[in-house]
């Protein structure tokens, strides 16, 4: 995905496009809404990342100005007051969701999903691998011309063996990647899903490997 | 003395109206009492009157001497009045003609018309007339004075009668005064109640100017109050602008913090710094989580001491609430099992109820086993509209239940998951600012149902 981001914070800007990059997104950066309009000007966007207090302006009238001209990137604000009435305001004003700082990137990149999927699935990008389609955004897989509906889950884990396929995912990487921080769950948990993922994908060439006492890849021989 | 301790500026008002109103009845009593008693007296002096000229009419000249032949209806009219005794005396010359020897003579004599005073006859006090005629004797002038005297016991009955009615008219009048002047005080007081009253029944947030007409007695004061409300306004931004930056300020270093550590935990090589990398982010979660629940804490006390409540449709409310969390329950594969029926409008604040209702789901979602259930049920049973989640989680410790919704209190069993101890604080709070009630309870099979009574 292509993310718009709007962030005066230098350090918090550099570090969320670098976190997202690491997911394989790409992410233009815009330190005000001066240099966003100029950004929105040239290039589209899956998604654009808001901040609300910026140098030049309130992000809220950035919001407002966006929709009034009709444009309809989905935006996500991110902001550091978490009251009920600013997150009303913020919707009302087109926001398509809004999540507070400190943010969860598995949280954001739920909310990116659900965004995306409610507005119709516009930037659809399916993956194929080993006769394998792959839906990110629907939570789908099409194997041999079935369909297959995938869980968060095992959604999140095919999309991190898919992001780099052969390269080999250790349980404790999988594990920080599929569970919250706040839960500490045993490497063994990681297995479940493994399991079940490869049932999914029964009758493709693309397979999950485990590579003993390493971790796991994705294969297509 | 006690009036002047209470300070009313009503009763102060209403004491001194009063203290005027029984001046002026006393002044009443007195006028009335001395304006009938002179007519009474008047009245009396005519009949006296009118009898001394009817016996000077009947004055004649005799041959050595004067004669009277004293008429009866000189005294049948005085009897008419009272019964009280009639003395005449008839006198020339230095003595007396005829009558009551003893009966007292007026200073000034020789007068024609009738001449009227008080004087002491027989131990009783009278009332008498002297008139004096000239009657010519045996051609020389012969000066004849006639006296009438009538005790004044008939007088004294009239006058304590006077003086009653005179009483009776002063005690009336003042009962009269004094509720007019009651009146007078409500309605000179009623335009400080007004504004008591409009600014009594303002919301919590309504800090514009009072514009209620106003006599210009209370301008001042309404100015000054004008002047403090726009001064409380001022502050009240202030605070509010400053608590955004605070958070502002505190949040997005801790934002930073937090995507730097994933990262680092991303390429973490060894157990240990991905157990270090973990508990930071956990701090940080941990922090940020504690941050809005005592906003929301304070923001409840708040609101709940300047509750107003409003109308609103509270299963459109709960299905906003569920939308925002859902990508955290699908995070962990958590259905979200819901039941709520249509169209129910809530009478309470909107801000508070939702409050709760996020609080509680994302209790339920927080300590729900991974692929779990979460129902959530809205009903209505009558007047009552009752919200209940219930998980699959780790339950909670029937001992516990109760103390759970104090603050900063968690259950035994939860140290794993992040929290404040605060929501449930939260959400009890909600509930008994709406006369509901809330109830925890051990599910059968594991798990806890939460339940909100409205």
């Amino acid at each position: 995905m292509r993310f718009l981001l709007v962030e005066d914070n230098t350090d918090l800007a550099q570090s969320v496009s670098a976190r997202l990059k690491l997911d394989g997104h790409a992410v233009d950066w815009a330190a005000d809404l001066h240099s966003a309009n100029g950004c929105l000007a040239g290039a589209s966007y899956d998604l654009i990342l808001l901040d609300i207090a910026l140098p030049d302006g309130d992000g809220r009238d950035f919001l407002s100005k966006h929709r009034a001209m009709k444009r309809d990137t989905p935006v996500i604000v991110m902001t550091a007051r978490n009251a009920v009435s600013d997150r009303v305001d913020v919707l009302d004003r087109g926001a398509d969701d809004y999540v507070t700082k400190p943010f969860d990137f598995s949280e954001l990149e739920a909310r990116c999903r659900a965004v995306l999927r409610r507005r119709g699935g516009s930037a659809r990008n399916v993956v194929s691998y080993g006769g394998l389609e792959f839906d990110a955004l629907a939570a789908r897989i099409e194997v041999a011309g079935e369909v297959r509906e995938l869980r968060n889950r095992e959604l999140r884990l095919l999309e991190i063996l898919l992001s780099n396929p052969r390269a080999i995912y250790s349980k404790a990487q999988l594990c920080d990647r599929l569970f919250s921080y706040s839960e500490d769950p045993s490497e063994n948990a990681i297995e479940v899903y493994v399991g079940r993922l490869r049932k999914k994908l029964e009758g493709c060439h693309a397979r999950i490997e485990t590579v003993r006492g390493v971790g796991y890849r994705i294969t297509d021989q | 003395m006690w009036w002047f301790s209470n300070n009313s500026l009503g009763r102060r008002l209403l004491l001194q109206l009063l203290l005027v109103a029984a001046v002026l009845s006393a002044l009443l009593y007195l006028a009335v009492r001395s304006v009938a008693n002179q007519a009474a007296i008047a009245a009396h002096d005519n009949i006296l009157g009118a009898s001394a000229t009817a016996i000077a009419e009947q004055l004649s000249a005799g041959e050595d001497g004067v004669l009277v032949d004293i008429p009866y209806s000189a005294f049948s009219m005085l009897g008419s009045i009272s019964e009280d005794r009639v003395f005449y005396r008839l006198y020339s010359d230095n003595q007396t003609i005829t009558g009551y020897e003893q009966l007292p003579l007026p200073r000034a004599m020789h007068t024609a018309t009738p001449f009227y005073y008080n004087a002491e006859f027989r131990d009783a006090a009278v009332r008498a007339v002297a008139l004096t005629r000239a009657i010519t004797v045996a051609d020389a002038p012969v000066q004849v004075t006639v006296v009438v005297a009538q005790t004044r016991t008939g007088h004294d009955v009239i006058t304590s009668k006077v003086t009653n009615t005179a009483a009776g008219l002063g005690v009336a009048f003042f009962i009269v005064a004094g509720f007019l002047s009651w009146l007078a005080t409500r309605s000179t007081v009623k335009p400080l109640h007004v504004v008591a009253g409009a600014i009594g029944r303002r919301g919590a947030h309504d800090l514009r100017a009072l514009k209620s007409p106003i006599p210009s007695e209370l301008k001042p004061l309404v100015d000054a109050l004008n002047g403090f409300i726009a001064r409380l306004r001022e502050a009240l931004h202030r605070n509010e602008t400053f608590l955004a930056e605070a958070a502002h300020h505190v949040r997005t270093p801790l934002a930073t913090v937090r995507t730097q550590a994933e990262i680092a935990l991303r390429q973490a090589e060894t157990p240990a710094s991905r157990k270090t990398l973990r508990s930071v982010i956990r701090a940080v979660d941990e922090s940020s989580r504690s941050a809005t629940q005592l906003l929301d804490h304070a923001m409840i006390t708040y609101r709940a001491d300047q509750f107003a409540g409003e109308q609103f449709d509270l299963s459109a409310l709960l299905y906003e609430v569920i939308q925002g969390l859902s990508a955290t329950a699908d995070l962990k594969d958590i259905e979200l099992i819901t039941d709520i029926a249509e169209g129910l409008i809530c009478a309470g604040d909107r801000v508070l109820i939702e409050c709760a209702l996020h609080n509680l789901i994302d209790n339920a979602i927080k300590y729900s086993a991974d692929e779990g259930e979460v129902e959530i049920k809205l009903e209505s049973t009558g007047e009552v509209i009752v919200f209940c989640v219930c998980d699959r989680g780790r339950g909670i410790q029937a001992s516990a239940a109760g103390a759970l919704t104090e603050r900063f209190i968690r259950g035994a069993n939860v140290a794993d998951v992040v929290g404040s101890g605060l929501g449930l604080t939260i959400v009890e709070h909600v509930a008994s600012v709406h006369n509901g009630s809330f109830t925890l309870t051990a599910r059968r099979g594991g798990g806890a149902c939460a339940s909100l009574q409205l």
